[in-house]
């Protein structure tokens, strides 16, 4: 099987070469001699049924490599370091991207398949993407040269086979981490497609913004799987790594968040050119970018540049991607300069109090985060080649620069959506943040008489800022679902309810914009919440309690247990509740056979309030008796919650719209004094 | 005659009593606020000073590896020197002395380091310098619409039509 898998690898790599060469040879004879007797149109064809055969052989290996984990073919090196025969099913089938030279082949695998769609799809517009496509090839040429030469996944021991394979690191055996990745790296991937239409549509001087319609789709599905990815590994760290937080800052953390932010703020931005023709040039260099930073983040994850936990070994893969990287910037530049002036504006920006500007403000502060999150991350090696010694840069930096460009961000979410496309009157203006303001007032006012002093740290004073703005966005939010539901139900006579839904559906991309920004909301009071969390650690033996906040727990018992693929060691918790039963929990060690390996499994108990959080942190070596760490962690909840509306939201925006005409249907006449949302028709 | 009406004042039954309360008062006081600090100190710098060398990048006192043996000595180290009342910047360099500079969670503001906090400021703020130039430029090359289009009454149906049915 590893002789078929490396063959289909081949196969994969010398079919995108075919559709990357014969391509753009194509498509250049296209553009030159349109009527050449040899028929470049079918030499086209032929290039993009070779891409979606490339898919077909990188599906072939991937499938190979999968069969190997589950057939435990140990004489495959991939398989025989990263799975073992105790390994249960469902992690043998994440070994696939559980090491460097199987995640490659998933990300060359998921591009293929990103490919296949598009490929499949090419009647949208056939020249359109016949570039996107010969530009898609271009880069899985690349990804498929990664796992042919420095990183082969079917490489194969040399010497004897041993009869078991070393295991599944511990931290990946968990549920979330079977979709954490593949959705991390969907994401990552996901961003080739509108980059490959952005550069073909330059390339060609794509007339109008139909190749934004076009990519708009892909581009929102991309973003809600990195969206996803993210928020899954946070969970993950949450939920595994058992220090009690969800985000640490880590370089591979922040390479993952760099394309969100620059991919957020082109999701925002291409709404200018749609309406306005406007920003061409940045919308432009913004995919370019976000393009660039996943493959940036790649880069410092797998070149041991910056040092992280999650990094992957050390080897001369870095090599590879500086190159493809200094070859997508200079293909960029070259292509930009040449076509520059296919880019100017329909439109200039006609007052400060408008969408638009609201729309620029956006995008730079959510380029100056992605900067700030980049300099942070690369400082460690700047400062070495400077002074010689290596710094840390990690969570107080961040706390400190970052927290206020994000409750900035938070404050503009409120105020964008309420503004109106071109110019928004003084009236417009006073009507539509009369009740936000006075909500952010009162909250921020409620939480100072309930006992939050701002003036004491500078978390709280944070903390009480984003509650302040929540709400404000949330009402802001709020009343444009509230004031279009109104009107409808006045023309057509239904309840609130069904107004609401109807309006929705009839502008699902705004509305459903709204509703990603109350989970950004949502998402942000969670965060909030750190700044009020307790700890305690202690050691717990039998019958042993500690109190802290409102619960006391009680130990009931400490034992352990075994099974083929680990040891454990765990203690049972009696949780009381203001002198009230509550729960009973088990935090958990793991000692794992095949990696020899430990691994703790914490113990949760999550309301909307607070999470309980319970570490088994091992055993005193003087008196055996279990040590026990304790967290409460308000509001996290709030985080998952959030995700959860975003993910809704984003979907909801990707359904069609449906016709106001057959939504509509007037019973009664009712005279149009009702005061209308500010946005028009985004 | 003042010195002895002190004495006898404050030597008087019911004032010793109160003097005697207030200084124990003081003196608990004083104990427990020296109590607090030093907690305070040690979740301070433990949290927001200081990592564990031991390669996992976690913030000192939230490294949780079982059986880390350098969270759990430089974590003795840093309670013995709050005990031995030594400052908090003498502290952090006596750790940088010993461990290196990556000990500290956040580069030092001073020297060259002080770009790491400045920088982020300097290019946002000089990005919103120059978004305001733009729009500022943008706004100047507009041209006014001639004021009768906008109270055209027949476009103002128009308007009126369009924004009502792709509003709502």
């Amino acid at each position: 099987m590893a002789a078929f898998g490396s063959f289909a690898i081949l196969l994969g790599l010398v079919l995108c070469v075919y559709n990357f060469v014969v391509g753009a040879f194509a498509l250049r004879q296209i553009a030159v001699h349109p009527h050449a007797s040899f028929g470049p149109e079918r030499l086209a064809e032929s290039a993009r049924r070779a891409g979606i055969g490339s898919f077909i052989a990188l599906s072939a290996a991937a499938f190979a490599l999968i069969y190997c984990a589950f057939t435990n073919d140990f004489s495959v090196s991939y398989i025989l370091h990263h799975s073992n025969r105790a390994l249960p099913w469902p992690y043998k089938f994440a070994a696939l991207w559980s090491g460097q030279e199987g995640s490659l082949l998933l990300w060359a695998w998921l591009l293929a398949a990103y490919g296949f769609v598009l490929r499949v799809r090419h009647k949208v517009d056939v020249k359109l993407t016949a570039y996107a496509s010969t530009i898609l090839a271009g880069i899985q040429i690349f990804f498929t040269l990664l796992i042919v030469f420095p990183a082969p996944p079917f490489a194969l021991v040399q010497g004897a086979v041993p009869a078991d394979g070393f295991g599944l690191n511990p931290l990946l055996q968990y549920p979330e981490m079977v979709i954490h990745p593949p959705m991390l790296y969907l994401g990552y991937v996901g961003f080739s497609v509108p980059f490959a239409f952005a550069l073909g549509a330059l390339m060609m001087r794509y007339p109008g913004e139909k190749w934004i319609h076009i990519t708009r789709r892909w581009t929102m599905v991309t973003w809600l799987f990195l969206t996803c990815g993210i928020f899954l590994g946070m969970h993950w760290a949450y939920a595994v790594l058992g220090w009690g937080g969800y985000w640490g800052w880590d370089p591979v953390e922040n390479a993952s968040l760099m394309p969100w932010l620059t991919g957020t703020a082109f999701l925002h931005s291409v709404m200018m050119q749609e309406k306005r023709g406007m920003m061409k040039s940045w919308n432009v260099w913004l995919i370019f970018t976000t393009f660039m930073l996943s493959i940036l983040g790649t880069l410092l994850t797998r070149s041991g540049l910056v040092s992280s936990v999650h990094a992957f070994a050390e080897s001369s893969i870095g090599t590879w991607f500086w190159v493809f990287l200094l070859i997508v910037l200079s293909v960029c530049l070259f292509t930009y300069i040449l076509q520059r002036n296919h880019l100017q504006s329909e439109h200039k920006l006609e007052s400060l109090v408008s969408r638009e500007s609201s729309f620029l403000f956006n995008n730079l502060v959510l380029l100056a985060a992605c900067f700030t999150i980049l300099w942070g991350t690369l400082f460690p090696i700047i400062s070495e080649y400077v002074e010689g010694s290596k710094v840390t840069v990690g969570p107080p930096f961040y706390d400190r620069v970052a927290v206020p460009i994000g409750i900035f961000l938070l404050f503009l979410t409120g105020i964008g959506p309420i503004l109106a496309w071109r110019s928004t009157s003084f009236k417009s203006v006073r009507r539509n943040f009369l009740w936000p303001t006075i909500a952010g007032v009162v909250t921020a006012l409620v939480l100072m008489a309930a006992g939050m002093r701002p003036w004491q740290d500078m978390g709280t004073l944070y903390s009480l800022m984003t509650f302040s703005l929540a709400a404000l966005v949330i009402t802001a939010a709020g009343s444009e679902f509230w004031r279009g539901a109104r009107v409808i139900q006045r023309h057509t006579g239904k309840n609130m309810l069904l107004s609401l839904v109807q309006l929705t559906r009839r502008n699902t991309r705004r509305y459903g914009g709204y509703l990603v920004h109350i989970g950004v909301v949502i998402v942000f009071i969670g965060l909030a919440g750190s700044a009020f969390n307790q700890s305690k650690e202690q050691e717990m033996g039998f019958r042993d309690s500690m109190t802290i906040g409102p619960y006391r727990l009680v130990c009931l018992s400490y034992t352990q247990d075994s099974n083929a693929n680990y040891d454990s060691e765990y203690e049972l918790l009696n949780v009381y509740k203001n002198g009230k039963f509550l729960t009973r929990m088990a935090p958990e060690r793991r000692f794992y056979h095949a990696s020899q390996q430990t691994e703790t499994m914490v113990a949760n108990h999550s309301t909307l309030e607070r999470d309980l959080y319970v570490v088994y942190e091992g055993r005193n070596q003087d008196t055996n008796q279990p040590i026990i760490k304790v967290i409460i962690n308000p509001l996290v909840a709030w985080i998952w919650i959030g995700v959860v509306v975003m993910a809704f939201g984003t979907l909801l925006a990707l359904v069609p719209n449906i016709n106001a005409d057959q939504a509509t249907k007037p019973r009664k006449q009712v005279e149009e004094q009702e005061a209308l949302p500010a946005g028009v028709g985004d | 005659m003042i010195a002895l009406r002190c004495y006898t004042r404050i030597f008087d039954r019911s004032l010793f009593k109160i003097w005697a309360q207030l200084s124990v008062a003081c003196l608990l006081l004083l104990f427990m606020a020296g109590a607090s600090n030093t907690f305070d100190r040690y979740q301070q710098l433990g949290h927001h000073s200081l990592i564990c060398t031991c390669g996992c990048g976690q913030i000192l006192l939230e490294c949780n590896h079982v059986g880390c043996t350098v969270s759990t000595q430089e974590e003795a180290e840093l309670r013995t020197a709050i005990a031995r009342g030594d400052s908090n910047q003498l502290i952090l360099q006596d750790f940088v002395q010993k461990y290196g500079p990556t000990v500290l969670a956040a580069p030092p503001e001073r020297g060259f380091d002080l770009v790491a906090w400045i920088a982020p400021g300097v290019v946002f703020l000089l990005a919103m310098f120059a978004a305001a130039l733009v729009i500022r430029k943008w706004k100047l090359h507009t041209v006014a619409m001639p004021a009768e289009m906008a109270t055209d009454p027949h476009t103002t149906a128009i308007l009126d039509k369009v924004r009502k049915e792709t509003e709502l």
